[in-house]
């Protein structure tokens, strides 16, 4: 029986219902805040402890040597009673110039210099792939929608594309390992990286592409195409530029894709460790294609999981990781201005 | 006292005006040849007979209007004027021929491209382009090679004359066309036809999405249009094609059921269909 006799007739009364009510409110919520903090507390953490790497605490406040010299061992010796931590390089020259012979030093591989070669291998394998998977993508997008007639068989085409994105990532890297390194002999190679991590990411820009095709208003293909235009004419003047935003907006989502996989590269791209940036020692200009290169999410999976976990690599592993974010983030940042400065001056 | 017959007051509302306008059409019998020839014409959306059997003239320098029930045809057999229905898969003509200058234009030979820049369009629903209304009537021109600076500001000029736009926009002709009225875009899409000088402009229900007013000058327009261009318009307002054009034809599910000057389908149908139609009691 309900306390004392409600004053006017829509008083609140608790029910079942409305208790019920409340308390699956109450889930909701929760399970919302739960997936809010777990992501809040990786990228804090990321954030906190990759920072202690990437930033000192005296000008130029940045970690210079991390952002731009290559992965070295870190010694750990003592010298005439200090205790001394010298990077491969300047160990060396440390014990030309005392004549220490061999010293006993503790050496912690990858823990010392820098990222600098992974960042260069990470950005070009980024933009070199979604150049190739733009171009493909944008034109198998472009003879889908536009020149295609329609029927079953483009269907299969359209289903089987859908499938594609749908493929583990190491499957991409065998085939691509298969077809690219082994069978078009390219090694492994920016080339094969390339081809391998666009194949990867075409099937959601090809996708997205063609949503973004058909968005635009059929008035503005017959405006066209009654003016006297071909069909060429008309898609590159008055339909693709008008479905450019739709589709970097797509290529965003492909960039941090492409960005962040392992497993496609590490058998048709990357290499645990090269002591030569992409750019040096090419005696062709092809040269540069059929290189291997370093690259962060490797480097991360490398230091992270083949050499003996310690504090000394642990700088590294956050530290690379806090970067690679960061580098994400500005590339796919990159886009959007772009997209939106496009936005902007095709409205209708 | 001559507020009643005020002629400034009359040009600027051709919609009381202009109810019906006098005809220099030849008498039926001694036809001039007609620019549009329409013989016999089947026209099919898949197995979906949309034409059945249409024969029709359209004279030079005449407005033509189109009259009829949604779904009659008359869109149809007006974007088979210029080939627009090449664009819709499974569309093809059954039998008969539409001969423009004697010309038959769905021969393998006739090159679609050149057909189009001789038989402009304005759609139904304007569609400027989200560019500026400089690029927007100089994309005709602009798509057929020309890039003479000088030669396409004149163009301009008097496109957007001849669409009686000028003054409307001749200080802001590198803002978007998209900014303009429903009305003033409908008049830049008629500029932008006019720019690449066609012989012929099909009109697809050109003020069915515009205000009275915008009709009004619209309508306007087309009389002063009809000096240089042969019209054909598809309207679903009769009063329009009472005030604009010359001829009408009704066409009623498919088939053509009366072609005749203006005034004689408005006011003495032979048809008792056609009648009914004008009067309002079906359609």
């Amino acid at each position: 029986m309900p306390d004392a006799a409600p004053s006017h007739v829509f008083h609140r009364r608790s029910t079942v219902i409305r208790r019920q009510e409340a308390f699956l409110a109450w889930v909701l919520r929760s399970a919302t805040y739960l997936v809010l903090l777990s992501g809040a507390l990786l990228l804090g953490n990321i954030i906190w402890r990759g920072s202690q790497t990437v930033f000192v605490p005296r000008p130029p406040f940045v970690n210079v040597a991390f952002l731009t010299q290559a992965p070295e061992s870190l010694y750990m010796f003592e010298y005439q009673g200090k205790k001394m931590e010298l990077g491969d390089q300047a160990f060396r020259q440390f014990k030309a110039e005392n004549h220490l012979g061999d010293i006993k030093a503790e050496s912690y591989v990858y823990s010392a210099g820098g990222i600098f070669p992974c960042i260069v291998g990470t950005v070009l394998l980024v933009v070199g792939s979604m150049v190739i998977a733009l171009l493909l993508g944008v034109s198998a997008a472009v003879y889908l929608s536009e020149y295609a007639k329609q029927g079953r068989f483009i269907t299969m085409i359209r289903l089987a594309i859908l499938n594609l994105a749908g493929v583990p990532s190491i499957v991409f890297g065998l085939f691509g390992f298969g077809l690219f390194v082994i069978f078009l002999g390219w090694n492994v190679s920016l080339l094969a990286g390339w081809f391998t991590l666009a194949f990867m990411v075409l099937p959601v820009i090809i996708t997205a592409s063609e949503e973004s095709l058909k968005a635009v208003p059929r008035g503005f293909r017959e405006g066209s195409l009654a003016l006297g235009a071909t069909k060429w004419q008309t898609i590159y003047k008055n339909v693709l530029p008008y479905a450019l935003p739709g589709i970097l907006t797509s290529s965003i989502l492909g960039i941090a894709r492409v960005a962040g996989e392992t497993a496609p590269i590490m058998f048709t791209a990357a290499y645990v460790v090269r002591d030569k940036l992409p750019w040096e020692g090419l005696t062709r200009w092809t040269d540069f294609f059929f290189q291997g290169v370093m690259a962060l999410p490797y480097h991360i999976y490398v230091v992270s999981s083949k050499i003996p976990q310690n504090e000394y690599t642990e700088r590294v592993q956050y530290g690379s990781a806090f970067v690679f974010m960061l580098i994400v983030a500005l590339i796919a940042t990159t886009s959007i201005l772009l997209r939106n400065k496009l936005r902007k001056r095709y409205k209708w | 006292m001559p507020s009643a017959s005020n002629p400034a007051h009359m040009e600027n509302n051709p919609a009381k005006a202009v109810a019906f306008p006098a005809t220099t059409d030849t008498p039926a019998g001694a036809v001039a040849a007609p620019i549009i020839d329409i013989q016999d014409l089947d026209f099919y959306y898949g197995r979906n007979r949309a034409l059945d059997g249409i024969t029709l003239q359209i004279q030079e320098k005449k407005v033509t209007a189109l009259i009829g029930p949604s779904g009659c045809g008359k869109s149809t057999l007006l974007r088979c004027l210029n080939r627009m229905n090449d664009l819709i898969d499974d569309t093809r003509i059954g039998r008969g021929t539409i001969r423009i200058h004697k010309v038959d234009i769905y021969q393998p030979d006739v090159d679609v491209i050149e057909l189009r820049k001789r038989v402009g369009m304005v759609f139904q629903k304007s569609n400027p382009f989200p560019k500026s209304i400089y690029e927007n009537v100089t994309y005709g021109l602009r798509i057929a090679g020309m890039n003479n600076r000088g030669q396409l500001d004149e163009v301009v000029e008097r496109s957007l004359r001849g669409a009686a736009l000028w003054d409307e926009v001749k200080d802001r002709l590198h803002e978007s066309g998209v900014g303009l009225s429903g009305g003033q875009q409908q008049r830049l899409c008629i500029a932008r036809a006019i720019a690449v000088e066609p012989e012929i402009i099909l009109m697809d229900e050109p003020c069915s999405a515009l205000d009275p007013i915008a009709t009004a000058k619209v309508e306007e327009l087309i009389h002063e249009l009809k000096r240089t261009y042969t019209i054909v318009i598809v309207t679903h307002n009769m009063q329009q094609a009472a005030r604009v054009s010359d001829r009408t034809a009704f066409f009623y599910l498919g088939k053509l059921v009366e072609y005749d000057q203006t005034r004689t389908i408005f006011m003495k149908p032979a048809n008792p269909q056609t009648e009914a139609y004008v009067a309002g009691r079906f359609g």
